[in-house]
């Protein structure tokens, strides 16, 4: 297995006597997009600033491509917070400017990526526009623009989407997607549990400071599953629930003339197999197939569990 | 550092390119001077030519009264109602009636004058009259006493003491006299100056802290730099946009000076100028001219004398110094809240030291080298006003080392609380704040 691009061992943090985050550790996969889950206030926030080194952590070490992590390496990440934001009343060219020499680009490069990355937003008109003059989601294409301007190894998105109308949001999304195709390595942390299962590779869900679950989706997918599955097919829904007796449960059940659609769950030891061969003598079977539990029930399930 | 430089050009470049900050540095000598000259100019543009009339039964005043440009005396000899009837009817400002004594008994006499008028009398014109009425009245009661007037006020005139301080401790003593007026007025400029600045430059660094904490940019800014780097560019930043505008102050004033000194002043006080008038009035009537001529080029002798090159640098070394020191303490402010309304608590508990030198500015200018005003120069807090204020009466040397050390070790200390309260501080939103809070936040 290759070094992983970002790895947090054990880190654990304090304000006072309130613990943040309580030995958390995460490894971040090299062109990854990496969920980090967690309802407010689990300590997201916290581990994403420690992440950006913006605070030092009590405990534990943070790893980037295997090295110890430095301020060096902060030119080679990216991050857009959630708490974001612009100088009002700077003109959107020499904003752009100046951040993005914050972050190591010199500035005649700086002013030629801008010039590319303008023009693919078609906000070439806004470069001497003050930001009081933006709208919210203009700000956030501006705010979008400079977090990857420096063409980062390690991208950090904090609710990347939040205050973006859908179509921006699409586009934003689509850009995301664009890097990480070019292998950009994505951490971003949400509450839309559909993103986390169309964007994300891998998650860790923090719950009141601890991390809770981790892995990739579909494992996780996997070891959330609970012998359901959805069958479709012709025939009579009485002699097909009759059928069924003991060994299963009868979830849910629709019937649209001829066809019928249940949701099953295995009971006991009993096996696909044993199901099918229960059924089939009454039934012509349509359509087989497991459900796994979405990411909004494990997000609920995991987070609603007592610690 | 490279990026902590970047820092600083932004917040230096943002507030000199702001228009205020251009009409400031333009208009404040201009201020300055107004603040001087224009309740000058006002009084003695206002006064429009009054006439009293004097009615005088003693005879004593008669055609004795000298006139002013402003104040002219004319006297008349009918009944005091026909005179007050005469006052109704023309635009005379006022009427004097000095009547006549039993005995002809001048003290009796001086209590008794009353002045008649149509309007209220300003005090000046009061003033005046009673002044006039006075050196009559004691020259009519010298005559009477066999005292010839002339002699006495020739005597007046000759005999004018003007002590000069030496200072014994300095080198050239001999030609730098160290006077005591212009070091009070300078002490005392200097250190409003000082209170100002630190004052007005320390709340831009406050509102700057603000303004980045709750557009949320800080965030933003301190995952590229350390948020100690962020607040010292902006503090840094701040400075020099007030060196800047001190020093563009500097050579405006100067600049104003020197023309000035150069057209109206050389030519109104020159030598030639006064030998003229002495020629001219050989009786010494304009003696008092003269004087007055005299002592405005003492002034501005005094002014020339002063050590600039003492003064200027110091003032720079004190104001860097205490703006830092207060500045750390209204960034460490500006960190720890969310918007304007909620920095009063904070601010008036670290501005009171400095309200307090300020306030005590006029104690230490009476006695500059007492208990008071040394200790005040020494401690941190209140040197940058105090030793500004003294320092015009001569400071000895090591008092000034010890008092600009203990400032440096000062803005250190304070930048370095600071620096922790800050960090934690822009983090934190929509929280308000207490004392006890910020003080757990230096251990985080």
């Amino acid at each position: 297995m290759s070094t992983p691009l970002f790895e947090a061992r054990n880190i654990s943090k304090y304000y006072g006597n309130y613990c943040a985050l309580n030995d958390v550790s995460i490894v971040v996969e090299q062109g990854a997009i990496f969920g980090l889950l967690g309802p407010n206030g689990a300590g997201k926030t916290s581990l994403i600033r420690i992440i950006n080194q913006i605070t030092i952590p009590d405990s534990g070490s943070l790893y980037f491509k295997g090295e110890p992590m430095n301020l060096s390496h902060v030119q080679r990440i990216g991050y857009l917070p959630e708490e974001r934001g612009l100088y009002k009343k700077m003109e959107v060219g020499e904003q752009c400017l100046y951040l993005a020499r914050l972050r190591g680009l010199e500035k005649n490069e700086a002013k030629r990526r801008l010039r590319i990355w303008f023009e693919k937003f078609e906000m070439q008109s806004w470069w001497n526009k003050k930001v009081e003059e933006l709208s919210k989601g203009m700000a956030q294409k501006v705010q979008f623009v400079v977090t990857v301007l420096h063409e980062p190894e390690l991208l950090i998105f904090d609710e990347p989407f939040s205050g973006f109308d859908p179509v921006n949001a699409a586009i934003i999304r689509n850009e995301i997607l664009d890097l990480s195709k070019k292998g950009s390595t994505i951490i971003f942390s949400t509450h839309r549990m559909e993103t986390v299962e169309e964007l994300c590779d891998s998650i860790a869900l923090i719950n009141k400071s601890k991390k809770i679950l981790d892995g990739k989706v579909r494992d996780i997918q996997n070891q959330f599953r609970n012998n359901t599955y959805e069958m479709v097919f012709r025939g009579n829904m009485l002699s097909f629930t009759t059928a069924l007796w003991t060994g299963f449960e009868l979830i849910d059940k629709q019937a649209d003339g001829e066809i019928c659609k249940v949701q099953l769950k295995l009971l006991g030891n009993n096996t696909i197999n044993n199901l099918l061969n229960t059924v089939m003598p009454v039934c012509e079977i349509v359509s087989f197939k497991e459900i796994l539990p979405s990411m909004n029930d494990i997000f609920i399930q995991n987070v609603k569990e007592p610690v | 550092m490279g990026k902590i430089s970047l820092i600083i050009q932004r917040e230096y470049l943002t507030r000199v390119r702001k228009r205020s900050f251009i009409i400031m540095t333009i208009l404040g000598p201009l201020l300055m001077a107004g603040v001087a000259i224009v309740p000058v100019w006002l009084a003695s543009a206002n006064e429009s030519v009054r006439s009293i009339v004097v009615l005088d039964e003693t005879g004593m005043m008669d055609y004795q009264l000298q006139s002013n440009p402003t104040i002219q005396f004319s006297y008349s000899h009918v009944s005091l109602e026909d005179a007050k009837r005469n006052l109704e009817k023309s635009d005379n400002y006022a009427l004097v009636y000095i009547p006549k004594a039993q005995d002809d008994n001048l003290i009796v006499t001086q209590r008794s004058i009353k002045l008649y008028s149509t309007n209220q009398v300003s005090l000046n014109v009061k003033i005046y009259i009673e002044n006039q009425l006075e050196k009559q009245l004691e020259r009519s009661m010298l005559k009477a006493n066999g005292v010839d007037k002339d002699l006495v006020s020739s005597i007046e005139k000759t005999v004018k003491v003007s002590i000069q301080n030496v200072d014994l401790n300095q080198k050239d003593a001999k030609d730098k006299s160290n006077d005591v007026e212009v070091s009070t007025a300078l002490g005392a400029f200097a250190g409003i100056l000082i209170y100002f600045f630190i004052f007005l430059f320390g709340s831009q660094v406050m509102r700057g802290v603000i303004e980045e904490k709750s557009n949320r940019i800080v965030e933003l800014i301190i995952s590229s730099v350390k948020p100690f780097q962020l607040m010292m560019g902006k503090i840094i930043g701040i400075a020099l946009v007030g060196l800047t505008q001190f020093l563009l102050w500097v050579i405006l004033t100067a600049s104003i000076y020197t023309v000035f000194l150069n057209t109206v002043v050389k030519e109104k006080f020159s030598a030639d100028k006064i030998e003229m008038l002495m020629k001219k009035s050989p009786d010494g009537t304009a003696v008092e001219d003269i004087d007055q001529l005299i002592e405005n080029q003492m002034v501005i002798e005094r002014i020339n004398q002063i050590n600039w090159v003492l003064i200027i640098p110091c003032f720079i070394f004190y104001f860097l110094g205490g703006y830092l020191l207060y500045g750390a303490m209204f960034a460490a402010v500006g960190g720890a809240v969310d918007n304007d309304a909620d920095t009063q608590q904070f601010v008036l508990p670290i501005t009171i030291p400095l309200i307090f030198s300020f306030v005590m500015a006029q104690t230490v200018l009476n006695d500059p080298t007492g208990v008071m005003a040394r200790w005040l120069s020494i401690i941190p807090l209140t040197s940058p006003i105090v030793m500004m204020v003294r320092l015009p009466f001569q400071v000895p040397v090591w008092e000034l080392a010890l008092s600009m050390f203990m400032l440096v070790l000062g803005f250190i200390f304070t930048t370095w609380i600071a620096g922790k309260i800050y960090r934690t501080g822009i983090l934190m939103y929509g929280k308000r704040v207490t004392w006890r809070e910020m003080a757990r936040w230096l251990r985080y």
